[in-house]
Parts: C-alpha cells; sequence; structure tokens
C-alpha cells in the first residue's frame, strides 16, 4: 500500500480505478460498434441512458454527501419518493414549474433535516431512521394522492446551441432537460466541494474521526446536519426529476427502489461524485438497454425478467466490491460528545 | 455485599421490580401508539375529516363483532409472522427488509402446493402446503445470508433488491406457467387452492393465528433458552466476542436469515392459505413493511410481537370500515403506522415525555457500514 | 508570591454519574517548565486535561492563562487561549495526509480554494525551527506511531501552542523513541513552551519533570521534585499504601514442552507479512514473555494461536498434536485459556449478565446446556462460585458486566478463562488499564497458574510487568524473534534496546 502511494499519482490513480477503466474502455468499443450498425437506436439508448442516470446520481450524491459525514441515508427512497410528490402537487396547484421544483427540493431538504434529527441528535440506529422516512413517505403520499390530479406541463429539453448538434455526444448530452444538466452540474460542485475547500476537508474529517475533528473546534453535529440536509435537498431534486421532468405525473410507489439502487451506485463509485456518476451511467445504460429490448420488441423474454436487470446488477456490484470497497471509518456510527 | 445478601434484597423487592419492569418496556410501546393515534388525528383535521368518527368507525371495523374480530385475527396471523422474522434476524444484528419477498415466495409455493396436488387428506395437504411455504421463504432468505457473509454485501439492500426480484419472479409465475385458466380470467393471478390446502376458521377462531401464536412461543424458547438462540444474540451483540468464543459467526449469519426468511415463508403461506385462497399479485404487499414496524413495535421480543401485530392487523381490519362510514382514505393507517414506528425508534422523545430513563435492555447496534462485516 | 503561572486551574470540580472524577483540584504550570502529572488510571488526571482543554465542563472552578481568568466551553476556546493537547489516542484522520490533519480546523483558502500549498510550507517551517522532521505529503496511517505523535505536537505548534499537554504520550513508543521525545520536549520548553506531561510511569517522570503533581481518586495528593523524593515515594503517593514494585515468586520448575510453535508466517489485513518464521515452545510451569512495542507482531501471533487469525504457513503443536488454523473452538477445547487483548472488543459481551460472561466459551457444554437446551440455572450456580472464588465485585450475577469496573470486567474474563481444564494459558495485555489493585490480583493468578504446572504465554508492553513475571522471554521486533533470553539474565535497558531493534550483538551480557 505504502509503496502504491509514493507511485506517481497518476499512476496509483489508474490502479484504482483499473476495473472501471478496462469496463469504460469495453462499453465504449461497444457503443461505436452498435453506433456503427444503427446510429438512430444507439443515440436514443445513450441519451435515455443519460436521463435514467439522473435521479441515480443525485440519489448518490445525497447518500454520499451524509455518509462522508458519517450519516447513512437509506431513506433516500422516501426523500425523493415525497419530494416527487410535493413537486407534483405544486405543479397542479400553482402550475409554476420553478415553484414545483423548488418545493420538492424543499421537501428533500426537510426530510434531511429529519433524518439529522433522528441519528444525529437523537441517534437512533440510522438505519431504522431511513426505514422510518421511506414508510412515512409511502404512507403520506398514499393518503395524499388522490387520482386524477393533472399536472400542467413538465420540463422541456434545452439544446446548448451549436453544442447540441455534435454527433452521438451533442444529442446524448448537450439537448437535455434542466434537472439533467443540473444534475451534471452537481456532480462537478460536490466533487470540488467535497475535495478542495474548507467545508469538504472538514466533512471528510468528521466522517472519518468525529472526535479529532471536535478536539479542533469543528462542531461535528453541525457538519453532519449540514450535510444530510444539503444531500436531502439534492435527493429532492432527484424526486421532482421523476414527476416533472421525466413522466409528468405521479404514481403511488413511483420511485420503484431508485433510492435504494443509488446507494449502490455510491458504494460502487467508491463515495466519490466523478466514481458515483461513471456508476450511474453504467446503471442508466442497463435501464435504457432494459426499456429498448422490452418495447424494441425484437426479444422474446418475459418483461418480468429484462425488469429484474437493474436489481440483479445491483447485487452483483455489491457482491463483487462488498469487501473490497472501504467507506468512511465512522460511517452510520453516532457521535457522543464526552 | 455479598451475593447472599443480594439475592434476598432482590427478592424483597421482586414484585415491585416486575412491575416497573414491566411499565419500562411496555410504556414506550403504548404511548408511541397514542402519540401517532394524535398525530394521525390532527392529519385527519386537516384535510377535512372526523377524526374521532374516522377512529370509531376503525375500532367498529377491528372489533365490533365477531365477524370483525374474526377478520382482525386473520390479517393479524401473516403479520405476526412477518414480524417474528424482522426481530429474529435483528437478534443477530441482521436488518431483515427482505422479508417482503421471503413472504412473496412462500406465497407462491402454498398456493402451488394447494392447487397443484389433488388426493390428499386435509391435514397433510394443508400441512405439505405450509411447509412447502415455510421452505421457499427460507431458501430466498439464505441468499442474502450467504451474500453477506461470503462477500460482505450489506443485507439491507440486497433484500430490498431481493424484494424488487421476488416480485417480478412472482408476477411472472402467476401471469405465466402457474397462471390461473379459468375462462373469463384475464388477471395475473393463480386458480384457487383445493379446500383440502386451506386453513379453516374454527368458530370464527381462525387456525392459522393459533399456529402463530405457538411460532411466538417456539421463537422466543429458541432464542431464550437454547444454545442456538446464545449463539444468534452473541453475534448480534458483539460479533467479536462471539468469534472469540468458538461461535462460527458465518454459519450463525446464515442460519439465522435461514429461519428468518422460514418465518416470512410461513406469514406468506398462511396468508394464501387462511385468507387469499389462492396467489394474487398486489395481495401481499407491504406485509414485510410491515413486520418492521411490528418487530420494534414489539421491542423485538417474540411474544410482544403479538400485540403489535395485533394493533397494526386491527387497522388493517377496519380500514375498509372507516373508508366506507367515514369516507377517510384506508392510507392513513399507513401514516399512523409510519408515525408509529418513528415514535418507538426515537424512544427517547417519550421517554422525555414521560420522564422515565432508559430500560437495562440489550441493545442490538445494526451492522454499520456497507462492505464491512 | 506574584509570580505569574503559564497555567493555573483552581478549585476544579467534575462529576460523572455515581464518580467525582475531579474534587476542587489545584493545579499550576509555570513558564517554560516540564510538569508531571501523576496518577494510576482513574486517578481523574485526563478529566481534569479535557476541562482545560474544553472537551468537559467542570461543575465548578476557574482556569487562569498568565493569570488572567478564562472561560474554556469548547476546544475552539482552548487552542484561542493557547493551549495544545496531544491525546493519548492519537487524534488524526488516518487517511488524510499529515498537512490536512495539521491544518483541519484552521484552513488556509484562497477565496474557497483550499490552499494545501502554502500550508505545506508553513509546516515545512515549523518542522524546521523545532527539529521535528516530518513530510507534509505522507499519508499518516502509513506512519510509524512515533512519527504520528510528532504530526500531533507539530499540529499543536501550528496553533501557536504555549502550553502543551501530552496525555500519555510515552505508552505506545519505544525507549528509544522516548528518549527522542523528551529532547524534544527540552527543545520546545527552551523555545518558551509549557508542558504538561501526563503519565503513570515513575522512571519517566524521575528522569524529565521538573515538578511533579500527584492525583490520587480524583483528588491532588501533593506537588513535589524529582530531588525531593523517589519511586517508592511516588509509587506510596499515586495508591495511598506500600507498594511492593517487585512481585515474588519462585524459580520456576519447567516441565515437558505444552506449545511448540513452528516457522509461523502470519500476514494481517493489508496483506504485509507481520509476523516471519516465527518458532518457539512453552513448558508446563514456566511464564515465557514476549517483550515489544505495540504492533510488531504480537497482536496477530496471539491471533492465530487462539484460533482467531489464519496463518500463512508453520505450524501449532500442541500436546504433541498439530493444531488447524482459525478455529477458536478446538483451541479452547484442546485447553488453551486466553485473556485477550481489548476486553470490550473479544472479551465480554457487555449487554449480557455476568453470568452468561462467565459461560461464553462454555456455554455449550454439560453442564450448561443438554442438547440444545441451555441449563439456565447451572449456569447461575456456576456464576456464584465463580464470583465468590475470584472476588469479583457485582451486586449480582445477573446484572450486565457492562456495568462493572474495569477491573471487575477483567476478573470475569480470569474467572471464565481459569476456571477451564488448561494447559496453556495465553494472556495478552492482562493488566492494561487497571488500577494497581487489580494489577497486583492479576499477577499473583498468573504466578498461581504457572505454579500449578500451566504453561503461559504473558504479551505486554509493560517492560517492567514483563521482566518481573516472565522466566524467559523472546523480544518481537518487526514481526521477527531477535532474541530469546532468560529473564533474569538481561537488564531493563538492554530488553529497551532489543524491542528498539538492536542486534543481540550489540549487548554485551547476552555474549
Amino acid at each position: 500500500m505504502y509503496d502504491l502511494r509514493t507511485a506517481a499519482p497518476w499512476k496509483y490513480f489508474f490502479r484504482r480505478w483499473k476495473g472501471v477503466f478496462i469496463g469504460g474502455i469495453i462499453i465504449f468499443l461497444v457503443i461505436i460498434f452498435s453506433y456503427i450498425k444503427n446510429s438512430a437506436v444507439t443515440e436514443a439508448v445513450l441519451a435515455s441512458a443519460v436521463r435514467q442516470s439522473t435521479p441515480l446520481i443525485l440519489g448518490a450524491l445525497c447518500g454520499l454527501l451524509g455518509e462522508r459525514a458519517a450519516v447513512i441515508n437509506i431513506g433516500i427512497e422516501g426523500q425523493m419518493l415525497l419530494a416527487a410528490f410535493v413537486g407534483f402537487l405544486f405543479n397542479v396547484w400553482t402550475g409554476n414549474l420553478f415553484l414545483a421544483v423548488l418545493a420538492g427540493v424543499g421537501m428533500g431538504a426537510l426530510l434531511g433535516l429529519l433524518l439529522a434529527f433522528m441519528s444525529v441528535t437523537l441517534k437512533i440506529d440510522q438505519i431504522i431512521g431511513g426505514t422510518v422516512i421511506n414508510i412515512i413517505a409511502i404512507g403520506l403520499t398514499g393518503y395524499f394522492y388522490k387520482v386524477g390530479m393533472t399536472t400542467k406541463g413538465k420540463l422541456q429539453p434545452i439544446p446548448l446551441g451549436p453544442l447540441a448538434k455534435i454527433p452521438i455526444i451533442g444529442t446524448v448530452l448537450f439537448n437535455n432537460p434542466p434537472i439533467t444538466y443540473a444534475a451534471i452540474v452537481l456532480v462537478f460542485l460536490v466533487h470540488y466541494i467535497l475535495f478542495h475547500t474548507r467545508w469538504g476537508l472538514r466533512t471528510r474529517a468528521v466522517g472519518e474521526h468525529p472526535r479529532a475533528a471536535d478536539t479542533l473546534g469543528i462542531n461535528v453535529y453541525f457538519m453532519r446536519y449540514m450535510n444530510v440536509i444539503a444531500g436531502g435537498a439534492i435527493a429532492g431534486l432527484g424526486g421532482v426529476f421523476l414527476t416533472l421532468e421525466a413522466v409528468g405525473s405521479f404514481e403511488r410507489v413511483m420511485t420503484n427502489g431508485r433510492g435504494f439502487v443509488a446507494l449502490a451506485v455510491m458504494i460502487f463509485g467508491k463515495w466519490t461524485p466523478l466514481g458515483s456518476w461513471g456508476a450511474a451511467l453504467l446503471f442508466g445504460l442497463t435501464s435504457a438497454i432494459q426499456t429498448q429490448l422490452q418495447f424494441g420488441g425484437k426479444v422474446n423474454i418475459p418483461h418480468q425478467f429484462i425488469g429484474m436487470l437493474p436489481y440483479l446488477l445491483t447485487i452483483v456490484v455489491l457482491a463483487g466490491l462488498g469487501g473490497r470497497a472501504r467507506p468512511p471509518a465512522a460511517d452510520g456510527i453516532p457521535y457522543e460528545k464526552e | 455485599m455479598t451475593s447472599e445478601q443480594s439475592s434476598k434484597s432482590s427478592s424483597r423487592n421482586g414484585s415491585n421490580h416486575l412491575l416497573k419492569r414491566v411499565w419500562y418496556s411496555t410504556s414506550v410501546p403504548v404511548f408511541a401508539v397514542l402519540l401517532a393515534l394524535l398525530i394521525g388525528a390532527i392529519i385527519l383535521l386537516v384535510s377535512g375529516a372526523d377524526p374521532l368518527q374516522a377512529y370509531a368507525a376503525l375500532i367498529k371495523g377491528s372489533f365490533g363483532n365477531t365477524e370483525a374480530l374474526s377478520r382482525t385475527l386473520q390479517k393479524t396471523t401473516p403479520l405476526i409472522f412477518s414480524g417474528l422474522a424482522v426481530a429474529f434476524a435483528f437478534k443477530a444484528g441482521l436488518f431483515n427488509i427482505g422479508a417482503q419477498g421471503q413472504l412473496l415466495f412462500g406465497a407462491i409455493v402454498a398456493a402451488v402446493l394447494g392447487f397443484g396436488i389433488h388426493g390428499l387428506p386435509a391435514v397433510l395437504h394443508a400441512s405439505l402446503a405450509l411447509l412447502g411455504g415455510a421452505f421457499a421463504g427460507a431458501l430466498f432468505g439464505a441468499i442474502p445470508g450467504a451474500l453477506k457473509t461470503y462477500t460482505g454485501a450489506h443485507e439491507v439492500i440486497t433484500t430490498i433488491m431481493l424484494n424488487y426480484i421476488a416480485i417480478n419472479i412472482t408476477d411472472y409465475l402467476a401471469d405465466g406457467p402457474w397462471k390461473d385458466m379459468t375462462p373469463g380470467n384475464i388477471v395475473a393471478r393463480t386458480p384457487k387452492i383445493l379446500d383440502t390446502a386451506r386453513i379453516p376458521s374454527v368458530a370464527g377462531l381462525p387456525l392459522g393465528f393459533l399456529i402463530a401464536l405457538i411460532f411466538s412461543v417456539v421463537t422466543w424458547w429458541l432464542l431464550r433458552k437454547t444454545t442456538i438462540g446464545f449463539e444468534i444474540r452473541t453475534v448480534g451483540l458483539n460479533p467479536n466476542a462471539a468469534k472469540y468464543a468458538g461461535i462460527k459467526v458465518a454459519k450463525t449469519i446464515i442460519l439465522t436469515m435461514v429461519l428468518s426468511g422460514l418465518l416470512a415463508g410461513i406469514g406468506g403461506a398462511i396468508e394464501t392459505q387462511g385468507v387469499v385462497g389462492r396467489y394474487q399479485p398486489g395481495f401481499n404487499t407491504g406485509l414485510g413493511f410491515d413486520g418492521i414496524t411490528i418487530a420494534l413495535l414489539g421491542k423485538t421480543n417474540p411474544i410482544g410481537v403479538i400485540p403489535a401485530a395485533l394493533i397494526v392487523g386491527a387497522m388493517k381490519a377496519g380500514s375498509s370500515q372507516m373508508q366506507f362510514s367515514a369516507g377517510v382514505a384506508k392510507e392513513i393507517t399507513d401514516v399512523i403506522q409510519a408515525l408509529i414506528l418513528f415514535f418507538v425508534a426515537a424512544d427517547m422523545i417519550v421517554r422525555w415525555l414521560l420522564r422515565i430513563r432508559a430500560a437495562e435492555e440489550e441493545k442490538v447496534t445494526l451492522s454499520t457500514g456497507w462492505g464491512q462485516q | 508570591m506574584n509570580e505569574t503561572f503559564a497555567l493555573e486551574v483552581k478549585n476544579i470540580t467534575k462529576r460523572f454519574p455515581g464518580v467525582l472524577a475531579n474534587d476542587r483540584v489545584d493545579f499550576n504550570l509555570r513558564k517554560g517548565e516540564i510538569h508531571a502529572l501523576l496518577g494510576e488510571n482513574g486517578a481523574g488526571k485526563s478529566t481534569l486535561m479535557n476541562v482545560i482543554y474544553g472537551l468537559y465542563t467542570p461543575d465548578d472552578g476557574e482556569i487562569f492563562i498568565n493569570n488572567q481568568k478564562v472561560e474554556i466551553h469548547n476546544p475552539h476556546d482552548a487552542i484561542h487561549a493557547g493551549i495544545g493537547m496531544v491525546h493519548q489516542h492519537f487524534m488524526l484522520v488516518p487517511v488524510f495526509t499529515v498537512v490536512e490533519n495539521i491544518i483541519l480546523g484552521s484552513e488556509i483558502t484562497k477565496r474557497t480554494y483550499l490552499d494545501l500549498n502554502t500550508a505545506s510550507k508553513k509546516v515545512k517551517q515549523l518542522s524546521h525551527d523545532y527539529g521535528l522532521v516530518v513530510d507534509p505529503d505522507a499519508v499518516v496511517e502509513d506512519l510509524p506511531v512515533g512519527i504520528q505523535q510528532r504530526v500531533e505536537i507539530v499540529k499543536a505548534l501550528f496553533r501557536d501552542a504555549k502550553i502543551l499537554v501530552l496525555d500519555e504520550p510515552t505508552a505506545v513508543l519505544t525507549p528509544q523513541e522516548v528518549e527522542d521525545l523528551f529532547v524534544v520536549m527540552r527543545n520546545l520548553t527552551e523555545r518558551g513552551v509549557s508542558i504538561v506531561f501526563i503519565t503513570h510511569k515513575l522512571k519517566e517522570v524521575l528522569e524529565i519533570a521538573d515538578r511533579i503533581t500527584v492525583m490520587r481518586r480524583g483528588k491532588v495528593v501533593g506537588t513535589t521534585t524529582p530531588s525531593e523524593t523517589s519511586e517508592a515515594k511516588l509509587a506510596e503517593m499515586m495508591v495511598g499504601r506500600e507498594v511492593l514494585l517487585q512481585v515474588e515468586k519462585a524459580p520456576a520448575i519447567p516441565g515437558d514442552v505444552v506449545i511448540k510453535v513452528s516457522d509461523l508466517v502470519i500476514k494481517d489485513e493489508r496483506d504485509l507479512v507481520v509476523v516471519k518464521d516465527v518458532s518457539f515452545d512453552i513448558r508446563a510451569g514456566e511464564i515465557l514473555g514476549v517483550a515489544g512495542v505495540q504492533g510488531n507482531g504480537q497482536t496477530e501471533l496471539v491471533e492465530t494461536l487462539t484460533g482467531l487469525r489464519q496463518a500463512e504457513s508453520g505450524t501449532i503443536t500442541i500436546n504433541g498434536t498439530i493444531m488447524p488454523f482459525q478455529n477458536p473452538r478446538v483451541m479452547i477445547e484442546a485447553g488453551i485459556a486466553h485473556i485477550p487483548e481489548d476486553r470490550m472488543k473479544h472479551g465480554l459481551v457487555l449487554p449480557y449478565s455476568v453470568a452468561d460472561n462467565l459461560v461464553l466459551c462454555t456455554y455449550y457444554r454439560p453442564p450448561f446446556a443438554r442438547g440444545i437446551e441451555r441449563n439456565i440455572r447451572s449456569v447461575y450456580d456456576n456464576s456464584e462460585r465463580l464470583i465468590e472464588q475470584f472476588d469479583i465485585r457485582t451486586p449480582s450475577p445477573l446484572v450486565s458486566a457492562g456495568t462493572l469496573s474495569g477491573g471487575n470486567q477483567q476478573k470475569v474474563i480470569v474467572a471464565r478463562e481459569l476456571s477451564r481444564e488448561n494447559h496453556l494459558l495465553i494472556a495478552n495485555q492482562p493488566t492494561r488499564g487497571l488500577d494497581v489493585g487489580s494489577i497486583e490480583y492479576i499477577h499473583k493468578r498468573l504466578i498461581e497458574m504457572r505454579d500449578s504446572g500451566i504453561a503461559v504465554l504473558l504479551v505486554s508492553a509493560e517492560l517492567d510487568e514483563i521482566k518481573s513475571l516472565a522466566d524467559r522471554i523472546i523480544v518481537m521486533y518487526q514481526g521477527n524473534i531477535v532474541a530469546t533470553v532468560d529473564a533474569d539474565k538481561i537488564s531493563r535497558s538492554e530488553l529497551g534496546l532489543l524491542m528498539a531493534g538492536s542486534q543481540v550483538a550489540n549487548i554485551p551480557s547476552l555474549n
């Protein structure tokens, strides 16, 4: 391990992410090949992959902000669901998409506050705390949702001028609706904050060795609260993506496990924003291919088996990485001051 | 103080002490339920309903007459099993969110044995279907256990993923190979099970409920009075000490998940054999998640699970009546359940309200972190 | 006298539930002096320093810096007042680099950007000024303990600390590193830093301190200077009665070989070889001491011997039978008793009752179980017997082990392990963190075990403990056994040299 660290940084970087590099190259080659065979379908699948990855990366960013500060957030699913519903409601009531997004994000942050209160202040087992949020979200959305509510429009793609005209890349990356852009911006923003700012250094310290941070005058509780709340807001954005950008309406339990898959994405990405983005794109690609298979109508496999793919992939990823991935040292452990 | 003196003094305070212990261990769940009902009432008020009318209808629909009571016990039965499944895994420090999936497999396997096998006498047929369901649940429970011990994949995520996989597989089976081919049927569901496979009610008392009570006691005995239970609890409280004591931690984790899946599987089988009469997708959703609330409300004690399941079962049984006569959406019971879970988990809040201090109890910490064991 | 003290506390009182940790404590620190705070574990030294550093809020009392009264409510206030603390368990983030650890909480930024380059330069300058060489870009978890401690000191200096509190700084160091630390400490005082040196080691106090304050049971017993006192006097002040510094024992009468270890190679979690071709044997009726600074392979060696860890190669033979690896149950059945290094982690299930903890390794055997059914009655009877026999102070066998004091928890473990039929006792740091009474008790028991014909393996980082208890000593350094010597043929300082990696050839008395 020691010699690895003293090796040239790029070498260290390469070795750490070896699997990802090799996987990336293989996927890249497959994409090129399929593009040559059928460019329209390939573009459609890739664009769909990017959009399918949006709620996953937003959920993963929520998860990793919390866990970098040592709060496990198993309630991402519930945060997304309730935020999706509140965003939907605001759209129904006001017809204003911007307000609706804001409301959803606010709801996510509020649930972040609840999780922080449970895990930081009350010191409830964090996995139970997250489960409370999930069950509350299912209950509240189920109770308040009335069939027949209709939305007033959804967020539309915004082509980024000439960039959108580049083959493949243009259609895939620069012709997206706003929340998908926001997700990509957030990936880099969270990366910068986590690894290049005072806030990030303190957050990571609180997640690794809270007592050390405490002895240096850093308020452990405050850092945890703020990161979990910020995470909740980001998960909220992932939720409103579903109602206001992807589907345009609300259905009961429409998150469908995305909040949990997001946690696997985060682990696969080794608790880093960039790594998680790569993992989210991989999951998005699986979902996109799955949709393509389901509705392309060329293969004759029962749709239930195709529908299982993302969940199976999640298990495979966890099983493959479980022993090797290294979470923040204090992850999941409440901090006792004395 | 010598031990002789201390045993004398403890026996002198014996009855007093017992009362105190009962108060410590039941006050939090009881007040959690009351608080949840109170906040539920506020939500009802806000959404324009009359809480008193709604709760009255809820009680009438669940305990109002023998028929209602019988329905409550019927609804309670699978809940006891899913509660036991979650509580049992909890003792080994495992959070089995996958009771749902294990239950689905138990339900569908019991159904296929129930409609697929002909000519067996009733007791034998019903037991066979029940055992089949138990076995299916156990097998499906073994997967996350094995994944955790051999790869370190955290059971919380794998069990949730397995829930979705279970939904897909059982949907496929009920819509494909095991579909009800009765003319006119277009829904995905299995045929009705034979009467010989049904677990009947006797004088309004569902036999399944009795089975559930027996299993609660057996589970309690297993955990408290046997070496297996000692091993499971040791692993849950301190896996390092368990290893030191020569307990095979990996084996214990898998065994716990198998038994937990077995309990959930029986719950699913009884739902099929005693309530629904066939397997139909969507009829069992939520039972596994209810198990989490019930296990925590019952303080993860197999006996405590019974009253906890009864409360949730009553809400389920009475919710239709409430919807019918008070015009309140059924889902309010989900909200109340979530609030119960919150207040039980956040027992500090209740304790603070009641000014009681924490009882001295074995508190399991669920495994933290994702890749570590 | 109107002297200006760097730090002065008056009348500090701190209560914890059931304990008066500090009882009206007065203490002062002159400018540029090294003031030792001496006391047993649990005497209240660390509590006092945590009060001064703002980690605990005292129930009563005042703190003065340079004769000015200050209010210290949190570490931030303490840092602001010029107090730096090096904790017994280092407060370093293992995965951070040295510079990241040093600047944490006092970061240098350009707008929002974390400016590590400027910080590195400042750290290098500090290292240079005080002669504390550290590489700012090294990752802390890769550094040896001695260097990590240096990082802690630089961390305090980076915050312009004028008062430095060192909490048991020598516990984890080799004798050589202790000497280096003392040089650094003198160096610091010459530059105007005042040092509080917390320890329970008498020899070190006499060597380095300018003044010595002794605490016992939350109270200050007295303050003296090295020239006015002696080891024996200090020990008496610490414990409150006369203490035998030497353990009494008869010469060993070794019998047959009980355990034979051959060419054992062991890797740790990071896949590094931490025990290299280790071989030794222990006879019935003798104590083999394993000396060495922590982290030289002793932990892994003990874990392998007790079945908790896999070995790469080599064999363990007990009474002529080759044992399998990684099977603690087989080792227990073969008659190995194990007093583990970390009693909280391995030794006890704290929420369990004392009675259940006393059968932790034998719960499955008759009379404690028949088939799979436990016999709760006989578990209870067993506990009553052992509680009396081993003098465990507990209100009842049914209270949870977590409610007992550290010394009594250790007694529960000792009672459990020694009450079985044993051939070999493996004791790893059996007295760490205990008070003198408990230490004496455990030493006596170990000797008794030896005299009853049991082979004993004693691992300890305390030189004096090894010296006084062991019949033979092996010294471990970086996973190797560097020497095997008779305990009475080697001096304390020679042992220290071996532990620090000196060759046997360089030690005259061994040649």
